[in-house]
């Protein structure tokens, strides 16, 4: 089933999906695997899985860190093709790459792609590749049936948002503030109004990240948008409390 | 150097993250109407001739010519541009370009801390707020730098992630610059990262060129043969090679880190070597040194600035083209160039100018006096004394740190 479709089905039975974030490889697979099976269990909608880069320009402390001894303990591509096969074919939810769009360009676009759909992956996340540069990203992607999620950031113009939006598939990753990832966002009238601008502009699902991370957050969104995302909070707690806190942490967020 | 949205041949490009869009939209207007507006540039001109030393003079390097008793070797002072290196053409046409913008606050990476340096000057002189991001490594290696950057009134923020260098220094400040954007500029430091960047950075150092062609003109009576550039992202390189473009007949020549070989796999020669491979990072595609998962590899170079995993777009252009010829040096063959160049000519090059006199002395006795080269002095050397003096292995130095230690210690 198409991304699109499997959110919209589940979006009939709940208020708010949720979607989690983990930096493959850290601290291992491993844990990677726990907290996965962690996840699921307790709920969680969608998972987003990053693939370590080197320079990963748009997040923060956190992730960088993440990705950092991810690569440093040995973390190959190949790792992370052979690991989310293995989720995937586990696990009864849709998984999507996250990653920034040099480990797709030196893999080859159109090989990545072939590669995303034969380990059962549903789409992309590259905060890194406006769709100016991603003409061949774009072309297969579809060719391949994945997901080229687009993101709306509160800077994003009406016409940009549009023009976004025709471009993406999936749903659309709003960025709920400026800044990286990993620290707290405010739901003031400022987030409302922008919120409802990413709503006029697709009729995609609307995921809403950065600096999600208690149950009043998540409240805070329901009625707003379709996807709450979970990113750096879950990487802190397996840091601070190992992979077994998660379950709990995920079971309370709704 | 042709142009279309900011490609050069298959390379540049503009990978930015949404949320800087506008930010971008808005400083390409801004440089696009600077760019078209004659007083603009003359502003820039008038401001460097009485801010800074421009024009830098072409100084005949004789006594080392009689050396090498070959071509008749010019040298192109950037080492007296204000803040000892070329480095301030870019910040200061940058500035300029704030001011225009309205904003009050620039952030900048720096390596070797040149670059950081000079932002901060242009900070004080603007009254802008500075911030600089510097990798804790060169934080450590630069700390004359560091010191004079915090005494311009800049804060020095020391980048703890990746490999603590120059490419990490660049994630920093875009990191800063996706929260701050509205009031902040990020003054980039080589013709490098997504467009305009390339293009805009080459404009400003543009003015070398210019002045080295009128200058070789009139004192050599006709262009050089060949003109040599040391490359770390590319600034100094594009900025003379601008002036002698059109002539087929000036050979370019663009020399990289070799550092401790080309095969000891410690360098930073991304063209020079066959190490290098397209990629996109930073905000732009160029060759990169990475792995084959398109991870960033570490380089080395006894010369921070040069020590850099990707290279300007514009010259892997002009690199794939054939226009430019690359070659590197070896720190060793630095060093040797450097004394050779201090004691004949009483001119101490900075560790990454050196490089490009190394490719230059190579050559230079194998052509007629009849022909002339230039080389790109980009920055002075004696700003350097730490790095330099510990290249060196200089024992008296070395015994004056350990005194000078001391005494601190017994003060405290």
């Amino acid at each position: 089933m198409k991304l699109s479709a499997e959110i919209a089905q589940v979006s009939a039975r709940k208020d708010i999906l949720l979607m989690t974030h983990i930096v493959l490889g850290y601290p291992s697979f491993e844990t990677n695997r726990e907290v996965i099976a962690q996840m699921v269990a307790n709920g969680v909608d969608l998972i987003e899985m990053q693939i370590p880069f080197s320079e990963p320009m748009a997040d923060g402390p956190v992730i960088i860190k993440a990705n950092q001894d991810s690569l440093l303990a040995g973390t190959r591509l190949n790792d992370c093709l052979n690991f989310a096969r293995e989720m995937t074919g586990t696990h009864d939810i849709p998984f999507l790459f996250m990653t920034y769009y040099n480990i797709l360009f030196k893999y080859g676009i159109e090989a990545f792609c072939r590669r995303a759909v034969e380990v059962g992956v549903q789409g992309f996340i590259v905060p890194d590749l406006p769709p100016e540069e991603g003409a061949d990203y774009l072309k297969y992607t579809r060719q391949y049936g994945l997901a080229p999620i687009q993101i709306f950031a509160p800077t994003s113009t009406p016409e940009r948002m549009s023009f976004l939006s025709e471009a993406g598939g999936g749903f659309i990753y709003c960025v709920a503030r400026r800044g990286v990832t990993g620290t707290q966002t405010t739901f003031d009238e400022e987030f409302n109004n922008y919120i409802a601008q990413c709503r006029a502009s697709t009729d995609m699902p609307l995921a809403v990240g950065f600096g999600i991370s208690h149950r009043d957050d998540v409240q805070a969104l329901i009625g707003r948008a379709d996807i709450a995302v979970i990113g750096s909070e879950t990487i802190r707690l397996v840091d601070r409390q190992g992979a077994a806190a998660v379950g709990p942490f995920i079971a309370g967020l709704r | 150097m042709k142009n279309l949205n900011g490609y050069y041949g298959q390379w540049g490009g503009a990978f930015i993250p949404e949320v800087l869009h506008e930010t971008f939209r808005q400083l390409k207007d801004f440089y696009s109407a600077a760019r078209g507006d004659p007083a603009f540039w003359q502003e820039y001109a008038d401001l460097m001739a009485t801010y800074s030393c421009r024009p830098t003079p072409l100084t005949a390097a004789d006594n080392l010519s009689r050396h090498f008793g070959g071509a008749r070797i010019f040298i192109k002072r950037e080492d007296l541009n204000h803040t000892g290196a070329h480095k301030a053409n870019n910040v200061m046409g940058q500035g300029l370009l704030v001011k225009r913008m309205g904003k009050g606050r620039v952030i900048a990476e720096t390596g070797a801390g040149q670059h950081g340096v000079a932002t901060a000057t242009m900070a004080a002189k603007f009254g802008f707020k500075c911030t600089i991001y510097m990798g804790e490594e060169d934080v450590m290696r630069q700390r004359p730098n560091v010191f004079w950057m915090e005494k311009l009134g800049a804060e020095v923020v020391p980048v703890t992630t990746g490999s603590k260098t120059l490419k990490d220094a660049i994630n920093a400040a875009f990191r800063d610059w996706v929260t701050n954007m509205d009031n902040t500029h990020y003054c980039l430091g080589t013709a490098c990262g997504p467009h305009p960047f390339p293009e805009m950075v080459a404009w400003f150092q543009s003015i070398i060129g210019l002045e080295a062609r009128e200058q070789i003109e009139r004192q050599f009576g006709k262009p050089p043969a060949r003109v040599y550039a040391c490359v770390g992202g590319g600034s100094n390189a594009m900025g003379v090679f601008q002036g002698f473009l059109d002539l087929p007949g000036v050979e370019l020549v663009g020399v990289e880190a070799g550092g401790e070989g080309l095969e000891t796999g410690r360098h930073a020669a991304r063209l020079a070597s066959r190490d290098g491979s397209p990629g996109v990072a930073q905000g732009y595609k160029t060759m990169f040194l990475q792995d084959d998962d398109g991870q960033m590899r570490t380089t080395h170079s006894v010369a921070a600035g040069l020590d850099y995993v990707g290279v300007s777009p514009i010259l892997t252009d002009l690199w794939e083209q054939g226009r430019v010829r690359f070659a590197s040096a070896t720190d060793s063959e630095v060093m040797a160039a450097l004394e050779l160049t201090m004691t004949r000519e009483g001119i101490i090059p900075a560790l990454e100018s050196s490089h490009a006199f190394v490719q230059a002395f190579k050559e230079a006795g194998d052509m007629s006096p009849d022909e002339a080269v230039i080389i790109n002095m980009s920055g002075r050397g004696d700003k350097d004394i730490f790095t330099i003096a510990n290249a060196f292995k200089d024992p008296s130095w070395q015994q004056f740190i350990i005194d000078k230690g001391k005494e601190y210690e017994a003060e405290r």
